[in-house]
């Protein structure tokens, strides 16, 4: 470590001193511009976004044949933004989505990459949040629970963790995709939830944020699955959330995005990504609080208190004996718990969102220079609608002016923040599977 | 590769773009698999006049029916396959569903592989056929080292090899090390590249030259999150350095260089309070770690980790000395309140004037604090 090495830059700081200038031409020229002018460029295109998702459920050229085991993501990410955005898609696409994912459902349960395909955990989680997206009964009807469910425990490692398909890869993505369909199809109970605390907790990292596997870097997709999964199955107390936090605010940089891992470059998923771990902490304050008043408990053991318990009776109680209602822990998360913290640049994150990651043409991208896809459109518009109702104590009353950057219109519908679903969505499904 | 596996190579272009647009960070890590690395491995000894040969006009395919993909009447999200990719999937579907372990349909597979690496119901059928007829795993890991020159941002390719390793035991413990360092020499931050590495480190061995590797990846890119995490990894889990607590001085000492060097340099800041991890006490107590604060403090310069550790150091109860008080202050600007006699309270409100990005949250610390008190 010479000092002099200092001064020629290495490829961190090229490969970010350039994505640092791109970014800066963007909102200077922003600034320079009559107010106006700058509300314009603040839009939402709307009638874009949503003419380049409609093209892609009806057509996708084959360059699309690299994505040919996503067809549920595929729908997901289009759906979900359709959602995002207010709209819907017509009955005949809807019968034709419906037939479609049913037609990647395995008749041992659990969904598959395409039609004919082995089920997969995460294919699985993107057909049942497309499904609860189109909402109605015929589409929450075509879940196959009972078999979805064998599917889910044939996927369970003695470790605590998932598999995600037969033989497949072990790894934090399949503890939530299996733990959060469980729990909105309400059929999570003691032991599927068994051992996966242990799990995600030996994922977390030196750094603070969640890690894919043990060992491995703290990483933005895989701290909101770990985070998320540990709030649904009443654990997420034996996480270090001060810790976690401090290292989720300090993933939000000059650009105005976040990253996905210290010293790497921006990018617009992570809107909905880190952003999501910033909503769902928020709402943890009070048990953030009082891990931080106990600073040095955390060593021998976090004494798995639960959210749940805290925030019912806002004292330690360690003792888990009663018996917890899992499937209603995803409700209750948005509907108790009112008060909340502002804790991120909500409006530097709908600039970047905005100004960085919109295509003049329709669909959002990554960074200035990427192209759209369908990926990042569902993950740019979940992180705005995320920032844009952040300051709401409930996600379902509507944000002050003052909460939204750029033209009011520019409010997307609110979604859930441990599932990622529209909430109007959830609450039908929520109640479909309550009455099973 | 025989002749048989050359594509039509005409949607290439497009082809890149969309696995491009996907290749980022965790697209890769979150959907299943979306790539094929076809264009290329193969665009460099492409020939016109040698064309892939369709597989219904292969004598030893004669006695199969093809299964066409039950898409139904009017599929969503449906993709323009090329002729190519629908003719492979079809006789694909073919042999799967009939379950036929033979060569052929081992071949078969790694056509498919080359037109679509994500597909894992094809990977997982490969794993099975690999083992029902006991195939040479060495030039199975020959295919994936082809396979992933294209794009090996991909979980299918890493997941297989990892079997197939596994398969070999310590044999294969220098090539995945050897093959892990070429990617990670392309791509320092590669997630994939860097597990599978822990893997071979924690299940094969090799952890001799590790401490080494991560020093020379850190003196190329000091800034390299991933080396660091790797150097974490190595200290605390190797079976022959003596783990954390014997290394703790040495890494300290390394770790401060690094700070000194580059105070705005995030990774080694984390790493320093990692080498404390499970033991606050040492950390508040050692005078290094409060004294890399204060020589960055006194720099005046890229001073928002020695402020946020100093705040965390204050909480855990360190005492501060007058020396740790002047210094903040004279981080302090004329129009800024001083009013605040409490230590912590001043950092926190530099913090929000000078790293106004996380303004609200260091706003909510200040109100910890007061909470506390």
């Amino acid at each position: 470590m010479d000092p002099a090495k200092g001064s020629s830059p290495t490829v961190t700081q090229r490969d970010q001193w350039m994505v640092e200038s791109q970014v800066y031409d963007i909102y200077h020229l922003f600034a320079t511009i009559p107010p106006n002018a700058q509300s314009v460029m603040l839009e939402l295109l709307r009638d874009r976004h949503m003419e380049f998702l409609i093209k892609g459920l009806t057509h996708l050229g084959s360059a699309f044949c690299v994505l040919d085991a996503n067809r549920p993501w595929l729908c997901y990410w289009i759906l979900h933004s359709i959602a995002l955005l207010g709209e819907s898609v017509d009955d005949e696409m809807e019968t034709n989505a419906i037939d479609f994912l049913n037609r990647c459902q395995d008749p041992n349960g659990g969904y598959g990459g395409g039609p004919g395909q082995m089920p997969h955990l995460a294919t699985t989680y993107a057909a049942i949040n497309a499904l609860i997206t189109l909402g109605g009964e015929k589409s929450l009807a075509s879940i196959n629970r009972d078999k979805l469910s064998n599917f889910l425990r044939r996927m369970k490692q003695p470790s605590g963790g998932f598999r995600m398909h037969d033989e497949g890869e072990i790894d934090v993505r399949a503890c939530y995709t299996a733990i959060s369909v469980a729990s909105v199809l309400n059929i999570l109970d003691d032991e599927l939830i068994q051992n996966v605390g242990d799990y995600i907790v030996s994922c977390q990292t030196y750094e603070g944020g969640i890690a894919g596997e043990p060992g491995s870097e703290a990483h933005g997709g895989y701290t909101y699955c770990g985070l998320a999964t540990m709030i649904l199955i009443n654990k997420v107390n034996r996480l270090d959330l001060p810790r976690l936090l401090e290292w989720v605010v300090f993933r939000q940089g000059k650009e105005c995005g976040f990253q996905g891992r210290t010293n790497k470059l921006v990018d617009g998923c992570y809107s909905f990504w880190q952003g999501g771990v910033v909503a769902l902490l928020q709402k943890l304050c009070f048990v953030i609080n009082k891990q931080m008043a106990s600073p040095d408990s955390q060593e021998e053991s976090l004494d798995g208190t639960s959210y749940d318990e805290s925030c019912r009776s806002g004292q330690t109680d360690s003792s888990n004996s009663y018996p917890v209602d899992f499937n209603n822990i995803g409700y209750r998360f948005i509907k108790e718990c009112g008060a909340e913290e502002h804790l991120f640049h909500s409006i530097a994150l709908q600039q970047y969102i905005l100004l960085c990651s919109q295509e003049q043409e329709g669909g959002l991208r990554d960074k200035p220079g990427k192209r759209r896809d369908f990926y990042h459109t569902c993950y740019c518009l979940s992180g705005l609608s995320l920032c844009q109702y952040s300051w709401s104590k409930y996600p379902d009353s509507p944000p002050l002016p003052k909460a939204v950057l750029g033209p009011y219109s520019n409010l997307l519908e609110p979604t859930h923040p441990l599932f990622n679903v529209v909430i109007e969505r959830y609450y039908e499904a929520h109640e479909f599977f309550s009455k099973l | 590769m025989s002749k048989h596996l050359r594509p039509n190579t005409a949607q290439n272009s497009s082809k890149q773009s969309v696995e491009r647009s996907l290749s980022d960070e965790f697209a890769s890590d979150l959907v299943c698999g979306r790539f094929s690395s076809w264009t290329t491995v193969m665009a460099s000894d492409y020939d016109g006049e040698q064309r892939r040969i369709p597989l219904r006009l292969r004598s030893e395919w004669s006695d199969v029916t093809p299964v066409p993909q039950d898409d139904g009447p009017n599929p969503v999200v449906p993709i323009a396959y090329t002729e190519e990719f629908t003719e492979v999937m079809d006789y694909f579907r073919a042999v799967y569903f009939a379950d036929e372990r033979s060569p052929r349909a081992l071949s078969l597979t790694t056509e498919a592989i080359n037109f679509n690496a994500g597909n894992y119901t094809v990977w997982h059928f490969r794993r099975l056929l690999l083992e029902s007829l006991k195939a040479d795993l060495h030039s199975e890991l020959e295919f994936l080292e082809d396979i992933a020159k294209g794009n090996s941002k991909n979980y299918q390719i890493w997941h297989h090899r990892r079997w197939v390793a596994e398969k070999l035991g310590p044999q294969a413990t220098n090539r995945e090390l050897e093959f892990t360092k070429t990617i990670l020499s392309m791509d320092a931050k590669h997630y994939h590249a860097w597990s599978h590495r822990q893997w071979v480190l924690q299940a094969l061995g090799g952890w001799e030259a590790e401490l080494d590797y991560c020093g020379e990846l850190l003196e190329e890119d000091i800034f390299n999150n991933s080396a660091w995490n790797q150097r974490y990894f190595v200290i605390t889990r190797s079976p022959i350095l003596g783990g954390l607590k014997a290394l703790r001085e040495s890494e300290v000492h390394y770790t401060v260089e690094a700070i000194m060097v580059h105070p705005e340099n995030e990774s080694p800041w984390r790493y320093l309070r990692g080498l404390y991890k499970g033991d606050t006490s040492s950390w508040v107590n050692d005078p290094q770690v409060a004294s890399v604060c204060l020589k960055v403090l006194h720099s005046k310069n890229n001073h928002v980790f020695a402020l946020s550790t100093l705040l965390d150091l204050i909480c855990h109860g360190f005492q501060p000395n007058q020396e740790f008080r002047d210094a903040v202050d004279a981080l302090k600007t004329s129009d800024f309140d001083k009013q605040d006699p409490d230590l912590a309270g001043n950092v926190c409100s530099i913090l929000e004037r000078v790293d106004p990005i996380r303004a609200n949250y260091w706003v909510w610390r200040k109100s910890i604090l007061s909470q506390a008190a």
